[in-house]
Formats: C-alpha cells, structure tokens, sequence
C-alpha cells in the first residue's frame, strides 16, 4: 500500500464538484507530479488531501488512516505538508520566525533541522532576521519550503512551486525538490512547466476535468504521444 | 516658570495618562482585528466591566478589611484581569464563535459586539444603578506634589497615586506583551495568525487555542486600563464607552493588527488631545512685558475648548487615512 494513496476522490467549494474521481498514490522518495489544463483540479486536489475543502465521496488514506475532511493541525503532527502557490510566507515576520512556525507543532528541539534548512537555502542564511516579505520571489518561496519542511514531513505537497520564478531559482527549486525526495521524503507537487517538472517526476498524474486521463511514471507521459499533444503543447 | 509646571502638568502628566489608556484600550482592540478581522465595537464596554469586577473586588477586600499601601483598586488588579479575561472568553464563545461557526462576515460581527456593548452596558444598569461610584470613597486619594522652586516656580507639580500605577503598570503590560509576541511560541502563533491566517492553519498552528490567547489578553488588558481608568476620574456605566471612538482612532492610526502601532497611536492621540485643549496664552504670560502699552495676549489661544476635544482624535484619524492609509505602522488591511 502507498504511503499516500487517493481513491476516487469527488470535492469541491461547495458549488459544482471541482473533483470528479482522483486517483493518485505516492511513496517515500517519490515525486509525484500533478499536471493538466487549467481548471482541471489540480491545486484543489492538493487542498482537498489537506482537508481545505470538503471532500464528499471516496477515500485519502495516509499510511492507511483515512484523512479525509481532516484539519490541517491533526494533518500537519501526521506528516503531511502543504506550501500554498501565493501567501505562502509570513511577510511580517523574520525568515527564522517563519521556520519557527512551521516547527509550531513541535515540543522537541529542532535547532539540528534548523541548521539543515540553512544549508539547503544557504542564500537564506545572511536573510535569517530579515522579513519575509522584503525578499524576492524565488527567495521567498524557499522560505515558503523551509517552513513546510520544519515539521519533518513524511509528505511535501507543493502547489506551483516554480511559478513566476526566474530561471536560475526554478532550477534551484527544482533541485531542492529532488534532494528532499531522496531523503525520503514524498513529494507531490502541481506545476505549470509540465515538461520540466515530469522530467524529475516518478510518479505523473494527468487531470483533466476532475478526474485522471493519464497516469504513469514521468517518463511514460513524457513519452505518450497522446500526452504531448494535448497537454504538454506537441 | 509657573507657567511651564502648568504645562506639565496639563499637557505631559494628562497626556500619558490619557495616552496610557487609549493604549491599552487600542491594543485589545487591534489584536482581536488582527486574529478574527473584525472591529470589536463592545471593547470600551469590556472595559467598564473590568472596572466593575475591581470596583467588587475592592469592596470585598475592604470589607474584609484588607489596607495596604497600595489602593485596594489595584491590589485586587490580578484577579479582576483574570476574572474579566473569562468574561471576554465567555462572551466570544456566547455570541461571537457561534456565528464565525456560520462563516458570517466581518460586518455582521461588528454589528453583534454592537448589541454585546448595548447588553453590557444594560447589565449593569440593572445591576449597579447608573449613579457614579468612586474606588476613594473611605480612603482619600493620594496626591503627590513634588516641589518645584529648584527651577523657579512656586506651583508643585501634581500627581496622584492612580495616575502613577497607571503609567507603571501600563509600561509594564507594553513590556510582557512585547515579550510575549516576540519570545513565546503561542505569541508568535498569534502573529503569524494575524500576518495570513490561512497559512497559520496550514502550519498546523491551532487557531482556536490563537483565539482563545487573544481574548484573554485583550480581556486583562481591558480590565486594566477600565480599572485604572476609574481609579483616576470615577466608575460610571459609561465609563469607556465614552472614549470607544478615540481608542479606535489609536487603532486605526497605528495601523489595525498592528500592536505597536496601537500603543504609539493611543499616546499620538493622547497628547494630541491635551494639546489641543491646552490654553497656550499661559505660556505667553510671562512674555507680557513685551507688548507695546494697551496690548495684551487673548486670555484663551486653546485650539479647541474642552468640550470638542473629541474631535481631535477624528482629525488625526482622517489625517492619517488621506496620507497614509494603512496605519503609520503598516498594518493588516481590510
């Protein structure tokens, strides 16, 4: 069983269902990329599995727990992580305190995982009591994954992680992205630069309409003709 | 030099007293803007009840004839601030929780601490008349006059006991309360909260505990300055919400959500109002000998009378909104 497994999953705000039927399953190490047009559900997957919407049919299953319809501070203490595509920083608040808050859960000493942040985002480290919100973009969305990575996740959900980010950041994001992957950690993430971002992908979901049209490893969609024409634009 | 211990004691002593006030008063008020984003309209009525659990208290202390050094008004400070934190608890889980459960708007908030203002207020009408009490009804209040005649004047300097804990205990709160959102884990929840309260529930920060913290202090900190507030003039049912429009103006000057910004603007206020109403022909008194024969300076050069010194606080409001609409300090939006 996968460490993270959606199974049909139907949600929406409460209007028209957004989710009509989403399968995606992650493990340890994975990276699983979520992609398709817009509309086609994928942000509100992420926040349906983080329980900011409600889900009505099918099952989020983490370790085998159904989460369903769970709140973020029963989520978070499980393992589950969650960088939001814009707000994602506390802008009045220094680079260190935004870390802090992403430790809020934790009564232990993180000081070590601290450090290990740092050295992940070394550009940070100068930045450490200036506010989030008087840095750049790219710095600021890897405050954005430090803090979400301070709770020593099982599962990092990164909602457009590299959108509207330079080049050089993008590719600094990107490589973050498979390092912390490597250190075991689950990554799903939903991006707009598909070709990229299936290019590191073990796991690809295509979304369309609510539901999955393609699933298979990075590589099989990249390689799916059918794929390439319809979504990743020929 | 008479004329300049009259402006001190007009203008310096009033306005940090007055500043004090408004400060505590604002800072209530911003903090529970900043986490549940609604003006908390009853704030000024919070207050009066905090002074009516001290004025019990006290009584009780009294007749149980506990005499100290201190007035029992303020002896008794710690457990009203406790007491009043639980009403502020009790009155958002009554009437301000069950309609966030509803996910009304803000407006509809501020119209229901509306009605909780009117219901305080009624409350203790009904309760404990509407005539004014005074905390110095057996024991005098002290007054301090400190000598003068080291720079030339023959007037002292007059301050009270309540006016000098006021200030104290005022620095005092500014102080545990900066402490506590710069230091403690639940005070930086609560800043993250009111920096982006979605990205707070998504850190896993327990809102509700956010919450709770909130009214507590802003409780404490009402009960404080109702409390001294009437240990300086009298306790009357309207007591604070005759200044619920000042203390609202510091809020929105020092930026809403903002708490320095609360305090700064609650002493910006403050002393704009003594100065207003200060008579600045005293000060030209001793310059008299400078006219030509027959000219004198006109008997009252006070900017506004005393009466209007409410508007001063609406003037530096709409000031501060044409130039800077967020608040000196940048606070939350909306």
């Amino acid at each position: 069983m996968a460490l993270l497994d959606v199974k049909g999953v139907h949600a929406g705000y409460g209007g028209a269902p957004v989710l009509n039927g989403v399968d995606i399953a992650i493990d340890a190490g994975d990276i699983g990329v979520i992609v398709g047009p817009n509309g086609a559900g994928k942000s509100t997957t992420l926040k349906a599995i983080f329980g900011l919407l409600k889900v009505s049919a099918g099952e989020i299953l983490l370790d085998g727990t159904d989460i369903a319809n769970s709140e973020p501070d029963r989520l978070v203490p499980m393992g589950l992580s969650f960088v939001p595509q814009e707000f994602n920083v506390f802008t009045s608040m220094s680079v260190n305190e935004n870390f802090e808050m992403g430790a809020y859960i934790r009564r232990d000493d993180f000081s070590g995982l601290l450090v290990s942040i740092y050295d992940m985002f070394p550009d940070l480290k100068a930045k450490r009591n200036q506010k989030a919100g008087e840095l750049s973009g790219g710095q600021r969305q890897m405050v954005a994954m430090g803090r979400a990575l301070m709770c020593g996740p099982k599962i990092l959900m990164l909602d457009e992680p590299s959108a509207g980010l330079s080049p050089r950041y993008m590719s600094e994001i990107f490589g973050q992205v498979t390092k912390i992957a490597q250190s075991g950690v689950a990554v799903l993430m939903v991006e707009q630069n598909a070709r990229q971002a299936l290019g590191l992908a073990s796991k690809g979901f295509v979304l369309a309409g609510g539901k999955n049209r393609f699933t298979g490893t990075g590589q099989e969609l990249l390689d799916d003709p059918e794929v390439a024409k319809s979504f990743l634009g020929g | 030099m008479n004329e300049l211990v009259f402006f001190i004691n007009k203008v310096l002593i009033s306005g940090t007293v007055l500043g004090s006030v408004y400060a505590l008063g604002a800072v209530g008020i911003t903090l529970i803007f900043g986490i549940l984003r609604f003006a908390h309209f009853a704030h000024g009525d919070l207050m009066t009840l905090g002074a009516f659990v001290s004025f019990i208290l006290a009584s009780i202390a009294t007749s149980l004839g506990i005499q100290t050094f201190w007035p029992n008004g303020f002896i008794i400070l710690p457990f009203a601030m406790v007491i009043t934190a639980g009403l502020a608890l009790g009155i958002d889980r009554g009437f301000y929780q069950p309609l966030r459960a509803r996910g009304v708007k803000p407006v509809t908030l501020l119209i229901a601490s509306i009605g909780v203002t009117l219901m305080i207020q009624g409350l203790i009408r009904l309760f404990a008349g509407v005539r004014t009490r005074s905390f110095f009804e057996e024991v005098p209040k002290e007054l301090f006059r400190l000598d003068m005649s080291v720079i030339g004047a023959s007037r002292p300097l007059v301050i009270s006991e309540p006016q000098i804990l006021l200030v104290a205990s005022t620095l005092a709160a500014v102080i545990a309360l900066h402490l506590f959102l710069t230091r403690s884990r639940l005070g930086k929840g609560m800043r993250a909260m009111a920096d982006n309260a979605d990205l707070a529930r998504v850190s896993g920060i327990n809102t509700r505990h956010v919450i709770r913290a909130t009214w507590v202090i802003a409780g404490a900190l009402a009960s404080l300055a109702g409390t001294m507030l009437a240990l300086d003039v009298t306790l009357k049912p309207d007591l604070a919400f005759n200044i619920i429009l000042p203390i609202f103006a510091a809020a929105i000057v020092g930026g809403l959500g903002h708490a320095y910004g609360a305090i700064a603007g609650g002493f910006l206020v403050g002393f704009a109002e003594t100065l207003s109403v200060f008579n600045w022909s005293v000060l030209l008194r001793p310059f008299k000998g400078l006219l030509p024969e027959g000219w004198s300076f006109p008997s009252d050069l006070s900017i506004v009378p005393t009466e209007y010194k409410l508007t001063v606080a609406f003037v530096i409001l709409v000031v501060v909104l044409l130039v800077r609409p967020t608040g000196l300090f940048k606070g939350a939006s909306s």
